[in-house]
């Protein structure tokens, strides 16, 4: 699976961790306990700015290079190559000579398996956020609270998500196998009309999948909110307290206002992730059975590695690229940018 | 500034040629020292073991001579050959299996023709060599055949009642009914796999189609006989009988327990359509070895009135190709590879069933091994599996089409017309 990672998939991998980073950064710098830093920090480069530019100026240029050069040859110049393999029928073995235009596009787009695997993606994600983030928000809020064997039960949630994608796929393949530890244990609590085939049955296999790719990602989830609820003021609370509002009340009015960015930030990885799955569905069910599994990453591997269609392939790639970041860009501009306003000018609203 | 700049680039630059190099194996650091590139996929033992042993004593018989061994998973062939054979360092040798995807890289212009290189021994391996062989080029030397067949409990027969192995489909499918009445799971399969189906296509297609049109129409890579459309006819016929186990569809061929080969291991099932590697795989899938005295082996049943030769069978093999940068030194290896010596190795300690030499016969001393290599070698052909011998879109169509059809999709024309469209 290593290859997959770093050849198919390694944009997939790559962005989600560097994504979660800004996602914690970003949190972490929203909290109203520091106000201070950043307007500190624009002040002095303002007012010391020209003594310091040259200098600053080389260290940057020092500092940033390595990671610059490394980001123009495994991203940059990787999508450059995609897109322009996206235009040749191309089979891998020796250099493309077969250019056929947008023909690898137009074939896409009207070809069944990948429009099912595009539904299945949005289905993917729709799912998200409408079952894991109540639930991740309500173990959070439960977590945060003054409850016994908080720690012990932070530390258990966390741990899916420490495991690897490749690790969890395995594990719950084998446990929901028919006869598996999922059908036994159904079986020995008498819920006998429970037990199904999990991977097997068309209609149920996208649902199995989003259970285990939910237990692997909830404790990611549960961090994030318990550090954004580290950022609403204790007083807030006390003062909602005094006015007799209700422990409900005050998550609804006040608990739940203010870890507003956090959510937004959580919908945006939770998407853009569901939009990018991908190993998680290759080793339990390579897409199947019959199709009823893919997503857009699985197609692309499908077609570019199992069938040789690498210019297909490519193209394939470049469309699920256009999907999240049509989809990046648009959230970017109207969910987080009164988030991103408010980190930009340092005031804390 | 720019001199800076370059020198990260070029840093960088090497620091992915070192890490595209090594990174399958750990012991990378010598590579550029003339060393043999060796990429196989033996990363367990007992294969590993056998090719380290050959490794040794290769360097040790010619002086001077230096390999580099590197183990790769099966799985990730795909990925890092391709690749391979477009960067400046591919290794010398590396596995593949033959047929249409070979014949694909070797229009690379990357595959070293060996033709002349093996033409001194390599009439000793017999057909099994054919399929390594494309427009008259030696592209590679196979040094293991595999053949598909049915793999079966006699313990579960005998208490069905059923006395012979079936024969011909009807017997088959009296078998499925009989276990069925019996309580047992007739047939394991690994469906979330698609190739495990595929087999069922293959042999009905190899049933009902001569011989004369299994060569044509691979040749052309398209599937326009009537005999095809009754192979699919055949495989709907079949699943009718519900003769697999739950869940079929989600089933693994080879991994864990509840996986196909482990239901037969345990006792769970009757029988599994298999290559001849299906004990070995087992033995990784149960502790207890009792399974293997209860292991029988028949090949696939006989169609009546159909055009296909029963004597005809299904299989492939595994094999090492050369790349045009040291294809002596490769192609030396090869000639090793296949001799009495390593093919003995590789038999007496289970690597491989069927070795391609046939002087490494006498190693082989479990007597369903034995039916299972006389059986390959009486065959009148040996019809690589499609997806194999195909050109590989076409193949992974197909077997994609025959999944489907497991899981209820598809009508008894839909494999044929999925060959015929890919492209």
């Amino acid at each position: 699976m290593t290859t997959l990672d770093r050849t198919g998939a390694s944009r997939t991998g790559a962005s989600r961790t560097g994504a979660s980073r800004t996602g914690a950064s970003r949190t972490d710098a929203r909290p109203p306990g520091a106000p201070g830093a950043e307007p500190a920090g624009r002040t002095r480069r303002r007012r010391t700015g020209r003594r310091l530019s040259v200098r600053s100026r080389w260290e940057l240029a020092l500092l940033l290079t390595p990671a610059l050069v490394l980001f123009v040859l495994f991203v940059l110049v990787s999508i450059a190559a995609a897109v322009y393999y996206s235009f040749f029928d191309w089979n891998g073995f020796g250099p493309p000579t077969k250019l056929v235009g947008f023909a690898n596009y137009t074939k896409a787009l009207a070809d069944p398996m990948f429009q099912g695997a595009l539904r299945h993606n949005i289905q993917f994600a729709v799912l998200s956020i409408v079952v894991q983030l109540p639930l991740t928000l309500g173990l959070a809020l439960l977590l945060n609270g003054r409850i016994r064997g908080r720690a012990a039960l932070r530390l258990i949630a966390f741990t899916p998500y420490v495991l690897s994608e490749a690790i969890t796929a395995v594990a719950w393949l084998v446990m929901l196998q028919p006869g598996g530890a999922v059908d036994e244990g159904l079986r020995s609590v008498g819920l006998d009309g429970l037990v199904h085939e999990w991977l097997a049955d068309q209609d149920l296999v996208l649902y199995t999948l989003f259970v285990v790719a939910t237990w692997k990602y909830i404790g990611f989830g549960i961090i994030l909110f318990l550090a954004g609820l580290q950022g609403v003021p204790a007083e807030l609370r006390e003062a909602a307290a005094l006015d007799g509002a209700t422990q409900w009340q005050t998550t609804r009015k006040v608990v739940l206002p203010l870890l507003g960015p956090t959510i937004r930030i959580w919908i945006f990885l939770s998407v853009i992730g569901s939009l990018q799955l991908f190993e998680l569905v290759w080793i339990m069910t390579l897409g199947g059975p019959a199709g009823s599994s893919a997503t857009m990453a699985t197609y692309v591997i499908d077609r570019g590695f199992r069938r040789y269609q690498f210019g297909y392939g490519s193209a394939v790639a470049v469309l699920l690229f256009a999907v999240c970041f049509v989809f990046a860009l648009l959230y970017q501009r109207f969910a987080l940018r009164r988030d991103s306003a408010g980190a930009l000018s340092g005031r804390v609203d | 500034m720019r001199r800076r700049t370059n020198g990260a680039l070029v840093m960088a630059a090497a620091l992915a040629l070192v890490t595209a190099c090594s990174s399958g194996g750990g012991s990378g650091s010598d590579a550029a020292g003339g060393a043999t590139t060796w990429w196989h996929n033996g990363t367990q033992d007992p294969l590993r073991s056998v090719w380290q042993r050959a490794a040794i004593a290769y360097e040790k018989n010619h002086p001077g001579a230096k390999l580099d061994v590197v183990p790769i998973q099966n799985e990730q062939f795909p990925t890092k050959v391709p690749l391979a054979l477009q960067s400046d360092n591919p290794p010398a040798v590396y596995f593949n299996q033959g047929g249409g995807l070979l014949a694909t890289q070797a229009k690379s212009g990357r595959v070293a023709d060996i033709t002349a290189r093996t033409s001194g021994w390599i009439k000793e391996l017999g057909a099994a060599a054919q399929g390594w062989a494309s427009d008259g080029k030696q592209y590679g030397v196979p040094y293991a055949s595999h053949v598909v067949g049915f793999w079966y409990r006699k313990d579960l027969f005998a208490k069905a009642g059923i006395t012979k192995a079936p024969a011909t489909i009807d017997e088959l499918k009296s078998a499925v009914a009989a276990l069925k009445s019996a309580g047992t799971v007739p047939i394991a399969l690994g469906g979330k796999d698609r190739w495990p189906d595929a087999f069922y296509y293959n042999y009905f297609a190899v049933r009902e189609c001569s011989v004369d049109t299994l060569k044509s129409s691979v040749a052309k890579a398209k599937f326009t006989d009537q005999c095809f459309t009754r192979a699919g006819q055949d495989v709907i016929d079949l699943i009718a009988l519900k003769p697999f186990q739950a869940g079929f569809n989600g089933t693994p061929a080879q991994q864990g327990t509840g996986s196909s080969a482990g239901m037969v291991a345990a006792g769970q099932a009757a029988m599994e359509l298999q290559g001849d590697w299906n004990p070995s795989v087992m033995q990784g899938l149960t502790d207890d070895p009792s399974y293997k005295a209860e292991l029988g082996w028949f090949p696939f049943p006989s169609i009546a009135g159909a055009a296909g030769d029963p004597s005809v069978a299904l299989g492939g093999g595994d094999g090492f190709s050369c790349t045009t940068k040291q294809a002596d030194a490769c192609a030396d290896l090869l000639k090793y590879l296949t001799s009495a010596e390593v093919q003995t190795d590789l038999i007496a300690s289970g690597a491989a069933t069927i070795p391609v030499n046939p002087a490494a016969e006498a190693a082989i001393k479990d007597p369903v091994v034995k039916e299972v290599f006389t059986y390959n070698s009486k065959a009148s052909y040996v019809q690589v599996y499609f997806d194999v011998a195909l050109p590989t879109a076409a193949g992974q169509a197909l077997n994609d089409a025959v999944a489907n059809l497991f899981a209820g999709k598809g009508d008894a024309g839909s494999v044929a017309q999925a060959v015929n469209s890919a492209g």
